[in-house]
């Protein structure tokens, strides 16, 4: 076991934190630290500015193959880069849903003529992504998909109508991956088809859903007979699922110790203001504060497992329960803020409903132990495929 | 960055598992709880002369493997899942407690009959309630022909069995190390009859115990306790996540067979969910336990601070400790009504979780101290 990254890795680090030092300043100087999860909705377009200067430097798509732009990255080295990008308060990517998912997917999946329409805008920043998977109707039952695209033969395009739900950027964007059914006398997982659909046409309408936060960051997307070319999709008509399954294994974890350098950011304000405000003087505070510690620890050995395991790509032991891990430390985070910062809490920093960053913290870490997964999907995934405990039956759908 | 078993680990721990399951199953843990010194003597010997576990830790000029603390995590990892009766870990805690002095020639000694298969255990505490220097109560007074030891420690791992003690004493504003053989006169050794019935402890009384100049190992040794203790709980976390696992394992397997209303109750989401946080707090723990044994071969080199070790130490005793508990607690609620038997094993490893998560501090306490190393001091940053 070696705990340590190489000298070589090492060296790589300094040019990220070099290079992001330098350009993460002046007219981007506003942007740092913002953008992220339930913040994703602040400084668009700087955030959109920020991609190109990312592609610039060559620091966007850094995990692909260099004949389409990339770096060839190690695994250790896009750990490193997400890490060093969340040290120096990188924004949130608007680009990531194009980078990390439907970039990967056409390298693995795309026809030749896909790779080259779409994979350039992706790398160099210009041609931002939705995600078109969740619909009212399928949330943790996934396949349980109404969207519905039929080939028009004589004009050659998919005429896609139904609706989606939970997409972030969808303003922003100029593409959605869309899971749709291609065979209406299929259910389930069978006979889905996996769209790539522009953004800016009269089919596609979007309603933004206010959340708790008095935010809005997720949207609802309407497709009334939106339009596609009969190349756009993925794959063959049937393997919609095979392809959605496939894109939700490439991220691999590469992420996840950025998110825990924002994770330790947001612990450092909650520790710093117990000592100040004298909560840090509780017994019962500081059991929390040091499982909190614990907790944030444990997240960061279960990702080097993670990453450190399996190189055939399967999905281990560790990162079947990697969601449900962090969902629950981050959401019992956002209470023990409350409980540190005590009567002070409830005061908003500014009427009519302006949230500080801890209030934020706490009202939407109740949304990561419901979405990509509720904990309770995950425990059954767990269950079934780690202990090999007997699946859930079916209803009719 | 590769935080991964090696092949040779991979090796071992294979070897350990195999060899367990044949020589360790419920009837030979259940014989030696029964007997006098609560130890698997043929077995403990069969280790010693054809595995040679106990020499992991030993340095390879004194006879030893010269391998490091992740390799016997490996070994005691399995050990904790077994059950095994036999004192691996109380021989290597005197081992690495005999490392700190390893420049000494009776350090040297004992290290050398320790990879012989000698059993020396470690007595620094009476535990009422303390652990660390200030639950010492053995007290060594100067005489002319050497040191008169008075007092008594107990929690003495594997220590009613032991061929050679090393004893813990205060002295001015220091603490000293000792040499002590059970035989002595001034010693009285006997077991301390304990809940769980899997990890034998010994109670030594010394009145008057009269130890030579050459017996004595240090009279500078209060530094060193500490991180003795730090590295023995990484032991001890290795044997708890083992015992987790095995809960985990032997529910899983009891709710596939139980069947209820005409389905196995594993069908049940209500079962499955449990299963599901047990596996998750194994593996979580699983994971600390594997950096603690990383931190803890650094702290061996001096790669790392001690603070470095403490936090590793105290963040593997807070989650392996609860992991165990709770594993082994919410086995018993798996398995219904038989779960209270004394016929299945889970009520063992439940008593062996409790008197684990006590020794050396209970997980509250440890996380009493990260809360202090958080809170407290100067610095914001623990990490």
């Amino acid at each position: 076991m070696q705990l340590r990254f190489t000298e070589a890795d090492e060296k790589f680090r300094g040019q990220v934190s070099d290079w992001l030092s330098d350009n993460l300043s002046g007219d981007f100087a506003v942007i740092r630290h913002r953008g992220g999860p339930g913040d994703e909705h602040v400084y668009v377009e700087e955030r959109k500015a920020w991609e190109g200067r990312l592609a610039e430097g060559g620091w966007t798509c850094i995990g692909w193959p260099e004949a389409w732009g990339g770096k060839d990255a190690t695994i250790e080295q896009q750990v490193i880069f997400n890490e060093e990008y969340a040290r120096a308060g990188g924004p949130g990517r608007v680009g990531h849903i194009g980078e990390t998912l439907t970039g990967p997917t056409l390298l693995a999946f795309g026809s030749e003529l896909q790779k080259q329409r779409y994979l350039p805008g992706i790398r160099a920043g210009k041609e931002l992504w939705c995600q078109g998977y969740s619909e009212p109707g399928a949330g943790s039952d996934l396949s349980a998909v109404r969207t519905r695209a039929v080939l028009d033969e004589n004009t050659q395009t998919w005429r896609i109508t139904g609706q989606k739900v939970w997409t972030s950027l969808a303003h922003e964007s100029d593409f959605v991956f869309v899971l749709a059914r291609t065979d209406l006398a299929e259910k389930g997982h069978k006979g889905l088809g996996f769209f790539l659909v522009p953004m800016n046409q009269p089919g596609v309408t979007i309603r933004p859903i206010t959340q708790l936060t008095g935010t809005a960051e997720f949207n609802e997307v309407f497709f009334d007979d939106a339009v596609c070319g009969s190349d756009d999709i993925v794959g063959e008509p049937g393997q919609g699922w095979k392809i959605a399954m496939g894109l939700l294994g490439f991220e691999r974890g590469v992420s996840t110790l950025g998110q825990q350098m924002l994770f330790q950011t947001e612990l450092d304000e909650i520790i710093r203001i117990a000592r100040e405000n004298g909560a840090g003087k509780n017994p019962a505070i500081r059991q929390r504060i040091a499982e909190a510690h614990i907790g944030l620890r444990t997240l960061r050995y279960n990702s080097l497992r993670m990453l450190s395991g399996g190189d055939d790509g399967s999905l281990n032991r560790e990162a079947m329960i990697y969601k449900l891990c962090w969902s629950s430390w981050h959401r019992n985070l956002g209470k023990l803020a409350m409980d540190v910062l005590g009567p002070e809490a409830e005061i908003l920093e500014a009427a009519p409903y302006s949230l500080g960053r801890l209030q934020s913290l706490f009202l939407f870490t109740r949304a990561d132990t419901i979405y990509g997964g509720t904990n309770q999907i995950q425990r059954n995934i767990i269950a079934e495929r780690a202990l090999g405990m007997p699946r859930e039956p079916r209803g009719e759908s | 960055m590769k935080f991964s078993f090696t092949d040779e680990q991979l090796m071992l721990k294979d070897s350990v598992e195999g060899f367990l399951t044949e020589h360790s199953d419920s009837s030979a843990v259940r014989a030696a709880m029964s007997s006098t010194s609560g130890i698997d003597e043929r077995l403990w010997q069969k280790i010693c002369t054809d595995m040679y576990w106990q020499a992991i830790l030993v340095p390879e000029e004194f006879g030893g493997l010269g391998l490091g603390l992740l390799e016997v995590v490996i070994v005691l990892e399995q050990m904790g899942r077994f059950l095994t009766p036999v004192p691996l870990s109380a021989g290597v805690q005197s081992a690495l407690a005999l490392r700190t002095l390893v420049e000494k020639p009776l350090a040297q000694t004992m290290l050398a009959d320790l990879a012989q298969g000698q059993l020396v255990a470690f007595a620094h505490t009476a535990a009422r309630p303390h652990w660390d220097a200030q639950g010492v109560e053995v007290v060594a007074t100067e005489a002319p022909n050497g040191w008169v030891l008075d007092g008594e420690a107990r929690f003495i791992a594997s220590g009613n069995s032991a061929d050679a003690l090393l004893v813990v004493a205060q002295i001015d504003n220091n603490l000293g190390l000792f040499r002590v053989a059970p035989s002595q006169s001034g010693v009285t050794l006997s077991k301390m009859p304990t809940m769980d019935q899997t990890r034998p402890m010994g109670m030594l009384g010394l009145s008057g115990a009269v130890v030579s100049v050459a017996d004595c190992l240090s009279t500078d040794w209060e530094d060193h306790l500490e991180s003795v203790l730090a590295l023995s709980r990484v032991l001890v976390g290795a044997e708890q996540v083992g015992c987790a696992q095995a809960s985990l394992d032997q529910s899983v397997a009891y709710v596939g067979e139980r069947v209820q209303f005409g389905r196995t109750i594993a069908s049940y989401q209500a079962i499955k969910h449990k299963a599901a946080d047990m596996m998750l707090k194994v593996e979580s723990a699983r994971s600390l336990l594997y950096y603690a044994a990383c931190v803890g071969d650094e702290a061996l080199m001096e790669t790392v601070t001690s603070h470095d070790l403490r936090e590793a130490a105290a963040m593997l005793a807070s989650s392996a400790g609860d992991a165990a508990f709770f594993c082994a607690g919410t086995g018993i609620q798996l398995h219904g009504g038989v779960g209270i038997t004394e016929e299945y094993d889970i009520q063992l490893y439940f008593k062996r979780a409790r008197s684990m998560e006590a020794y050396l501090g209970r997980p509250d306490e440890q996380r009493e101290l990260l809360a202090a190393m958080l809170l407290d001091g100067d610095d914001c940053h623990a990490a």
